[in-house]
C-alpha cells in the first residue's frame, strides 16, 4: 500500500475486476487467486476463455492459475525487484515503453532506465533461476500488450522489500502506460473482507478517514470542530508490530483489540506471546475465546457481520451494505454499542442511534465517501472517491491524471531477504492459506462443512526433497526455525519449488507463525512471512 | 446490426446474437430450460423451438444465431404441441414430488409443467435406482429429479474452469457423473445455475420451503472480493446461502467460504457474556460491569503514564462504521494515534 501511494499517490486497487475483460494480457503475482480471492479468479479465467486474454503468472509455487496461463516464471523467493527489473530492461531494450505517456504523466523515468540498465536477462536469469527465453517471453507479451493488467497480494508485500515490491509493479505498469486506463493498473487484492475499509476509515497510526494525515494542521482542527474535542494527538502512533514491541519494553501498558487474533497471524508467536504477557491490562472484543482473547483481562462479546448492520469496502474500493439478517440468544452486542458504552463511561458522548448515523458522520468528515449513504448502495455499491451525492464513483482510478500529479518512477536496487537458507537451516518456509479456511480459523473451523473437505492441516512439500528427506504423503515432520518449532503433517505435491515447504497459518494446533521472523518492512511494515529459514526432519 | 421479424414485432440487433436474445431484448419471452445467461448455448433441452418462415423444422432460438431479414414466430399450436411433448418426455423419468422437494416454488420445471397444465398423472414412471454420487459432501445429487438439462456442467468447465463433473451413461440412463472429486472446489457454482431441485445444499439440517425461507442480502465476511449473498433464515435460523445472479460482481456465483461457511455464526462456542479475569480464571460479568472496569482501567493508565501507554487493534472483519468509530475513540477518547489493524493488505 505504502509503495502505490508513494507512486500514483493512492494505495488502492487502481481498476475493477471486471476490467480484465478489457486487458490483453494479465500479470498475477504473489496472488494464489484461486483459492484466496476465487470470484477474482474467476473473472481472469473467463477473460482467458472468452476475451483471448493472455496469462502471465510469476510465483515460486505451482498455483493452480498456473494451469490456465501462457507464461508461468518461477523466481526464487524474495527475488521479485530482481525480476520486475528484469521484464522493465527487457521492455525498454525492445523499445514497448510507452514513451509518450511516460513523458507527459509520470517522472523519474531517467533514473528507473539508469537502474534497470545492469538487470540483463542473465544477471536476472542467475539471480532468479528464470530461464532467460521465459523472461524475454513474458517481457515481451507484457510490453506489447494494449492494456496489460497486474494483480498481486501477500505474496508480494509479505518481505522486508514488500514496499520495493509494489513500486517496482508501479514502475512496470507505468512504463508500459498502463495506469488511468481501463483494463490496465496495478491491483492489490486485499487478503480480508475490510481490510480496503479498515485503511479507508483511519484504523492506522498515520492517517485519519481518507488518509487525512495526523500531521495536518488543518486536518485535524476539522476533525477537532466536527468531533468536538480540544486537542487531537499530532504525532503519528505506532503500527501493530510496534505495539507488541513496546508492550515488551514497558511503554504500552494496555491493548484495546477488537476482532483480531495476533496471537495466530502474527510473526513470532512466541515472542507476540510474550509482548502480550507483559501488558498490565489487555482488553479483547471478539465473538470467540480466541487464543489472544484467554489471555485478555476484559473479555467483551461482540456479533458476526450476519449479525449487523453497517458497510464493507471490496478490494475494488466498493462501499457495499452488510445487513442484520439474524439475532440470537445472549448479551453479545454490535461492536459500535460496546465502543460508545466504553466512551460515555470514559466522559465522552457518542450517541448514536445506529450504523446508519455514523455513516453520515463518516461521509461529512471523509472527502473520498462524501456522496455515499445507505441509500445510494442499497442495490449497488459505489467505488469511492465519491465526492457528493450526483457523483457515480470511480471505478478506475487515474485517468488523465494521478492523484498526486505525476506518476512517480522509483529506482530500486534488489535486497535480500532478512535471512536466507544456511547450512543449518536449509529450507525457505513459506506460509499462506488455503481455499477452505480463512485467517486464524476462528470462523472457518467452526462447524462441519468446511472442515469435512480441509480437516487437518497440511504442509506442502516437493517430490525430491520429500525423498531426500525419507518421508512419504501424510508423514509428520519437525520443522525448526531459530525462533521455535512446530509439527505437521505433509502433503508430496508439485506446488513448491525444491528447498521450499509451504505451511498455511489457520490451524492452531499448529501455529507457523512460530516460526516466523519478526522483520518487517521499514515503510509498510508488513511482516516477512514469505521468507524464512527453517529445518525440515522426519518425526520418527 | 441485423434486422429481422419476431411475432410480428421488428427487431434489431447485432450481429452474433442468437434469435432467443433478440426475443428477450424486444420482451418476447421464449420458454427455456437449458439456456442460463452467463453460460455458451447448451441447446439440450429443446423448450426453446421456434419457427423460422421457409424452414420447414422449428429451430431452438438459444442456439441459432440471427439472419438478415428472417421471420420468426415464437408461438403456435404447433410449437406448444412440441413444446408439451418436450415436458412430457422430461416427466417420464421425474417424480412430480415438489411439495417435499427443496425447489418447489422456485423450480423452473415445476413453473413449466404448471404453464403448460400438464400434471403427473397419466405418466408411466420408470423407477430406477440411481446411486446419488456427488463430487462434493456439501452437495447432494438427486439422479430422478435431474433433467439432464447440463446447466451444471457447464457451469462448473465454463465459470469455474474446473470441469469436474460430466455426463455418464447414455440415453434415459444418461446421468452426472464425477469426472474428478479432487478437483471440485464445492463452490456451489453448479446448485446455483440447476433449474430443478435435482442438486441441493446438503449441510444444513433445516430445509425450508422457498415462501417460508426469508432472505437477507448482505456482503460476504470473507475475503475483499466482496460477494453479495443471502442468508436463508427459517424460525430465525440460518439454513443456507443463495445469491441472486444480478447482484454484485458475483453475479449468482461464490467460493466455498461464503457458500458454506456458515456455521460459525451459530456456534455453541460464541462469547454470549461479557467476561472479566479474576485469579487467572475467566468470570461472567454483566455489561456494566465490564464496561466500567474497563473504562476505569484505561483512565487510571493514562493518569498514570500518558495516552500513549494505550494501543487499539481496529479490525478488517468489522464494518467501516466500527473502524471509524474504534479510530474515533482511542483518538479523541483516549488521546493517541496509536490505532492499527492487523492485515496490512
Ligand atoms: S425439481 Fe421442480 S418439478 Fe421436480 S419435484 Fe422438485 S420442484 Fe417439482
Ligand atoms: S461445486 Fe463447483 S467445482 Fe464442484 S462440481 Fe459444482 S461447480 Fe464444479
Ligand atoms: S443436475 Fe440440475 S443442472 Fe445438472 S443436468 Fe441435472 S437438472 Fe440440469
Ligand atoms: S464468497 Fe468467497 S470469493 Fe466471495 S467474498 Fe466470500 S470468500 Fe470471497
Ligand atoms: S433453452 Fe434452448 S435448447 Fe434448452
Amino acid at each position: 500500500m505504502a509503495g502505490l501511494a508513494t507512486a500514483f499517490g493512492s494505495g488502492a486497487m487502481t481498476n475493477p475486476i471486471n476490467d480484465v475483460f478489457k486487458s490483453e494480457a494479465i500479470l498475477v503475482t504473489g496472488s494464489n487467486t484461486t483459492e484466496n480471492h476465487p470470484i477474482f479468479a474467476n473473472y481472469i479465467k473467463e477473460a482467458i476463455f472468452r476475451k483471448g486474454a493472455k496469462l502471465i503468472v510469476v510465483d515460486p509455487r505451482k498455483i493452480d492459475l498456473v494451469d490456465y496461463a501462457s507464461i508461468w516464471l518461477r523466481p526464487k523467493p524474495g527475488t521479485d525487484v530482481v525480476w520486475i527489473n528484469g521484464l522493465m530492461h527487457i521492455i525498454i531494450k525492445e523499445g514497448l515503453h510507452a514513451k509518450e505517456y511516460i513523458e507527459e504523466r509520470t517522472e523519474g523515468f531517467e533514473e528507473l532506465k539508469a537502474c534497470v540498465e545492469k538487470y540483463t536477462p542473465e544477471y536476472v536469469s542467475g539471480l532468479t533461476g528464470i530461464p532467460i527465453s521465459d523472461l524475454m517471453n513474458a517481457a515481451i507479451a507484457f510490453g506489447k500488450a494494449e492494456p496489460a493488467s497486474i494483480m498481486y497480494a501477500m505474496g508480494i508485500t509479505q518481505h522486508i522489500t514488500g514496499t520495493d515490491n509494489v513500486k517496482s509493479l508501479a514502475n512496470l505498469a507505468m512504463l508500459c502506460g498502463n495506469i488511468g486506463v481501463e483494463g490496465g493498473g496495478v491491483n492489490p487484492l486485499r487478503g480480508q473482507n475490510n481490510v480496503q475499509g479498515a485503511c479507508d476509515l483511519g484504523a492506522l497510526p498515520n492517517v485519519l478517514t481518507g488518509y487525512q494525515q495526523v500531521t495536518d494542521d488543518e486536518v485535524r482542527k476539522r476533525f477537532e470542530r466536527s468531533w468536538e474535542v480540544e486537542h487531537l494527538p499530532e504525532a503519528p502512533g505506532i503500527t501493530v508490530t510496534e505495539m507488541f514491541n513496546a508492550a515488551e519494553e514497558g511503554k504500552v501498558k494496555a491493548m484495546y483489540i477488537m476482532g483480531e487474533n495476533p496471537m495466530l497471524s502474527d510473526p513470532d508467536l512466541n515472542h507476540i506471546e510474550k509482548c502480550i504477557n507483559s501488558l498490565e491490562f489487555l482488553v479483547v472484543q471478539d465473538i470467540f475465546l480466541t487464543e489472544t482473547a484467554k489471555h485478555a483481562d476484559v473479555v467483551f462479546p461482540g456479533v458476526s457481520f450476519a449479525e449487523k448492520e453497517g458497510t464493507f469496502t471490496n478490494s475494488e474500493r466498493k462501499v457495499q451494505r452488510v445487513r442484520k439478517a439474524i439475532q440470537l440468544e445472549g448479551e453479545a452486542r454490535e461492536d459500535y454499542w460496546i465502543i460508545s458504552e466504553l466512551s460515555k463511561r470514559m466522559g465522552f458522548q457518542m450517541d448514536y442511534d445506529g450504523p446508519g448515523e455514523i455513516m453520515e458522520e463518516i461521509c461529512k468528515v471523509t472527502p473520498s465517501y462524501r456522496g455515499i449513504t445507505y441509500e445510494r448502495i442499497e442495490k449497488e455499491g459505489i467505488p469511492w472517491p465519491c465526492p457528493d451525492e450526483s457523483h457515480p464513483g470511480t471505478p478506475v482510478l487515474h485517468v488523465g491524471q494521478f492523484a498526486r500529479g505525476k506518476g512517480q518512477f522509483s529506482a530500486i536496487d534488489y535486497k535480500e531477504p532478512a535471512e536466507l537458507p544456511d547450512d543449518e537451516y536449509p529450507f525457505l518456509l513459506s506460509t499462506g492459506r488455503v481455499l477452505e479456511h480463512f485467517h486464524t480459523g476462528t470462523m472457518t473451523r467452526e462447524g462441519r462443512g468446511l472442515n469435512m473437505l480441509y480437516p487437518e492441516l497440511l504442509a506442502e512439500i516437493n517430490q525430491e526433497d520429500a525423498s531426500n528427506l525419507g518421508i512419504g504423503n501424510g508423514d509428520v515432520v519437525h520443522v525448526a526455525s531459530r525462533r521455535g518449532d512446530i509439527e505437521v503433517k505433509t502433503t508430496i505435491s508439485e506446488r513448491p519449488d525444491k528447498g521450499v515447504i509451504f505451511v498455511p497459518f489457520h490451524f492452531k494446533e499448529s501455529p507457523v507463525n512460530v516460526l516466523t521472523i519478526n522483520a518487517i518492512d521499514p515503510i509498510a511494515k508488513i511482516p516477512e512471512y514469505k521468507v524464512c529459514a527453517v529445518r525440515v526432519e522426519k518425526v520418527v | 446490426m441485423v434486422d429481422l421479424i419476431i411475432d410480428d414485432k421488428d427487431v434489431t440487433v447485432e450481429v452474433d446474437t442468437t434469435i432467443l436474445e433478440a426475443a428477450r431484448s424486444a420482451g418476447i419471452d421464449i420458454p427455456t430450460l437449458c439456456y442460463h445467461e452467463r453460460l455458451s448455448p447448451i441447446g439440450s433441452c429443446r423448450m426453446c423451438v421456434v419457427e423460422i418462415e421457409g424452414f420447414p423444422h422449428p429451430m431452438t432460438a438459444c442456439t441459432t444465431p440471427v439472419t438478415e431479414g428472417i421471420k420468426v414466430t415464437t408461438n403456435s399450436e404447433r410449437l406448444v404441441r412440441m413444446r408439451k411433448e418436450t415436458l412430457k418426455l422430461i416427466l417420464v423419468n421425474h417424480p412430480l414430488d415438489c411439495p417435499v422437494c427443496d425447489k418447489g416454488g422456485e423450480c423452473t420445471l415445476q413453473d413449466l409443467v404448471h404453464d403448460f397444465e400438464l400434471d403427473s398423472g397419466g405418466y408411466q414412471i420408470e423407477k430406477v435406482d440411481w446411486e446419488p454420487v456427488y463430487s462434493t459432501p456439501l452437495i447432494r445429487y438427486w439422479p430422478d429429479r435431474c433433467i439432464m438439462c447440463l446447466r451444471c456442467v457447464t457451469a462448473c468447465r465454463e465459470i469455474k474452469g474446473l470441469g469436474a463433473i460430466d455426463i455418464g451413461g447414455s440415453g434415459f440412463g444418461a446421468r452426472i457423473a464425477v469426472v474428478d472429486k479432487d478437483k471440485c472446489e464445492s463452490c456451489g457454482e453448479c446448485i446455483n445455475v440447476c433449474p430443478t431441485g435435482a442438486l441441493t445444499e446438503n449441510l444444513s439440517q433445516l430445509k425450508g420451503r422457498p415462501w417460508m425461507v426469508e432472505r437477507v442480502m448482505t456482503t460476504c465476511t470473507y475475503c475483499g472480493c466482496g460477494c453479495q449473498l443471502e442468508i436463508n433464515i427459517l424460525d430465525g435460523k440460518i439454513i443456507g446461502i443463495t445469491t441472486k445472479d444480478d447482484v454484485g460482481i458475483n453475479k449468482g456465483s461464490l467460493c466455498v467460504k461464503g457458500r458454506f461457511g456458515y456455521e460459525f455464526i451459530e456456534s455453541e462456542e460464541r462469547l454470549t457474556r461479557p467476561l472479566i479475569k479474576k485469579d487467572g480464571k475467566f468470570h461472567e460479568a454483566s455489561w456494566n460491569e465490564a464496561l466500567n472496569l474497563v473504562a476505569e482501567n484505561f483512565n487510571t493508565i493514562k493518569a498514570s503514564h500518558g495516552a500513549d501507554a494505550i494501543a487499539g487493534l481496529s479490525s478488517a472483519r468489522c464494518t467501516n462504521e466500527e473502524n471509524y468509530l474504534m479510530q474515533k475513540f482511542m483518538r479523541a477518547v483516549i488521546g493517541t494515534n496509536n490505532i492499527d489493524h492487523c492485515a496490512r493488505l
